[in-house]
């Protein structure tokens, strides 16, 4: 009782501080943009503070503009990484499971694999007819390699005695990929998939700003080139809460699909 | 209790014939003989444990009748049929941690009825009455991760079980077990093994529980592996858990463990590797 108690206040304390950090930061913005601080290598006299970007936030939640914004914006995500998941997996399915695949489809895929996905964007916007497709090309590579990684390092690790046991129980080929590889494999590939959403949306943000019409980017460079500077802050907000909410999902999904790493009931 | 026996369900007992058989392992330079000309036959029913140290290729010897790692000699025949692949007539349990950790008790139990295509409703039920042979009911909806490892080598029983095969291959399936609970173990295998009865062979390094379960103990020697002896253990059954203190018990446990004195050879790293090694799957 005594300890329960004692460890609930050291909770409590605990939880004190970090929400004082938090504030402590904004109360730090706050000052230092009204007093226009300079430290000589950054300043703070183009900083809008902290009660600004409140209030343009609250007028960009009350514009139709921000829906648009939001909308391309997550479909161009949906779109490249979905097509992404789906590849990365096959491809990372076809490359742990069988040499020939490995060695057709592996060594270009290596190759590609250190150029880093905003460096396509130029080419990908002469590539593609429409600055869209480019967009969502981007956001597509930018998925594509830490889901393929992923899946070729978790379906390559199998542990062999699960294959070896499924077998001898009578498990098909196709029962052992669909029973025993596929689950097996599926923490290194939700984690593939987590690592992939991150990369997506940080490649889409820049593509956006680079080739944008709408999208949440785009409105983050668009602030800055009419000089909304609250405008640029509501924006990297916007980012920071979406790839917060898309890194939520996958996660919860991560539970949801593999309830044996959670188990609820005591042992 | 030597005649041949039928279990409850139909199935004939499988008749192990290992003949002139060698294991290799790895390939090329690197190729070794695990096991060489190796000359075994197992009656119907019989229960045999292989003791050996380790390194000595009995567990490649248990692959090898498992269908997992192919003989480079000689042949291995379960009732005249030579050995090919993995079947669920031939059911193999390792020593730990090869249930499957995303199946709850029940499906893993029910793994090879599903494969062999039998509908939920009857699989279900056939996994609840192995799982009340081992005495697990009321542990269906576990994942393994929740149960002790005596409970989960229980639940890989009851797996390999309901493919009612003719033939049961453990491979030192207590060793990872605390003494408590591996005699337990031993008493509840016995149990099974009387109301199912199959051809059981049992790998293990432990005399004690080689005499305790045997109608037979084949000792192997280092590699390749080769039999040095060949004992039939007298002991009657049922047998109480005191045996282990007679008189007898003492003499035959003294005798294997001459023959197990561990040599100067020691096992090298690579040895152990490939000793636990299975074939590519």
């Amino acid at each position: 009782m005594a300890t329960a108690t004692g460890s609930g206040g050291m909770h409590v304390g605990r939880l004190l501080v970090q929400v004082g950090s938090i504030l402590a930061c904004i109360a730090f913005w706050q000052v230092a943009s009204t007093l226009r601080l300079n430290l000589g290598i950054v300043t703070f006299r183009n900083v809008p503070p902290p009660t600004e970007v409140l209030q343009s936030l609250i007028v960009l939640l009350q514009s139709p503009k921000l829906l648009a914004h939001l909308g391309s914006s997550l479909g161009r995500v949906f779109a490249g990484y979905g097509v992404a998941a789906l590849l990365g997996i096959l491809l990372g399915f076809a490359i742990g499971r069988s040499r020939a695949a490995s060695d057709v489809l592996l060594p270009p895929l290596e190759l590609l694999r250190p150029i880093p996905a905003v460096a396509w964007i130029p080419l990908s916007i002469l590539m593609f007819p429409s600055s869209e497709l480019s967009m969502i090309f981007i956001t597509f590579i930018g998925a594509l390699f830490p889901i393929v990684l992923n899946t070729i390092h978790g379906v390559a690790n199998v542990d062999r005695r699960l294959v070896a046991s499924a077998r001898s129980l009578g498990g098909s080929r196709a029962a052992i990929l669909w029973e025993i590889v596929l689950p097996g494999a599926a923490p290194s590939i939700v984690t593939g998939l987590a690592i992939g959403m991150g990369t997506s949306w940080f490649c889409l943000v820049t593509a956006e700003m680079i080739s944008g019409q709408f999208g949440i980017g785009y409105y983050t460079w668009e602030s800055y080139t009419l000089q909304n500077y609250a405008d640029i802050i509501v924006g990297m907000l916007v980012i920071g809460l979406f790839g917060m909410g898309s890194s939520w999902l996958l996660t919860t999904l991560g539970h949801v699909l593999m309830p044996w790493r959670s188990p609820m009931v005591a042992r | 209790m030597k005649a041949p026996r039928v279990n409850g369900h139909g199935v004939g007992l499988g008749r192990i014939a290992i003949e002139d058989a060698s294991i290799s392992l790895g390939h090329g330079d690197d190729a070794s003989e695990a096991v060489a000309g190796l000359d075994i036959s197992v009656a119907p029913g019989e229960f045999v444990c292989i003791l050996g140290p380790s390194g000595c290729g009995k567990s490649t010897l248990l692959g090898a009748l498992a269908g997992h790692v192919a003989n480079s000699g000689g042949s291995l025949t379960v009732d005249g049929q030579a050995i090919t692949g993995p079947s669920p007539d031939r059911g193999i349990v390792f020593q730990q941690h090869t249930l499957f950790p995303w199946k709850k008790v029940r499906e893993n139990v029910c793994f090879g009825p599903k494969m062999r295509g039998i509908g939920k409703v009857v699989r279900r039920q056939l996994a609840d009455e192995l799982l009340a042979l081992v005495g697990l009911s009321g542990f269906e909806e576990f994942y393994p991760s929740q149960l002790s490892g005596g409970m989960q080598q229980r639940v890989e029983i009851a797996r390999v079980l309901i493919n009612q095969p003719r033939v049961l291959l453990m491979d030192e399936p207590f060793s990872a077990l605390d003494a408590q609970t591996r005699s337990m173990m031993h008493e509840l295998l016995l149990d099974i093994w009387t109301e199912r009865p199959t051809t059981l062979i049992f790998v293990t390094h432990d005399i004690e529980e080689a005499l305790f379960l045997a109608d037979r103990v084949i000792v192997m020697s280092r590699r390749p592996g080769r039999i040095v002896e060949d004992l039939r253990v007298p002991f009657s059954r049922p047998r109480p858990a005191d045996i282990v203190t007679e008189i007898e018990f003492a003499r035959l446990k003294r005798r294997l463990l001459l023959l197990l004195r561990p040599d100067q050879q020691s096992t090298t790293l690579h040895e152990y590797q490939s000793e636990h090694a299975l074939a590519p799957n």
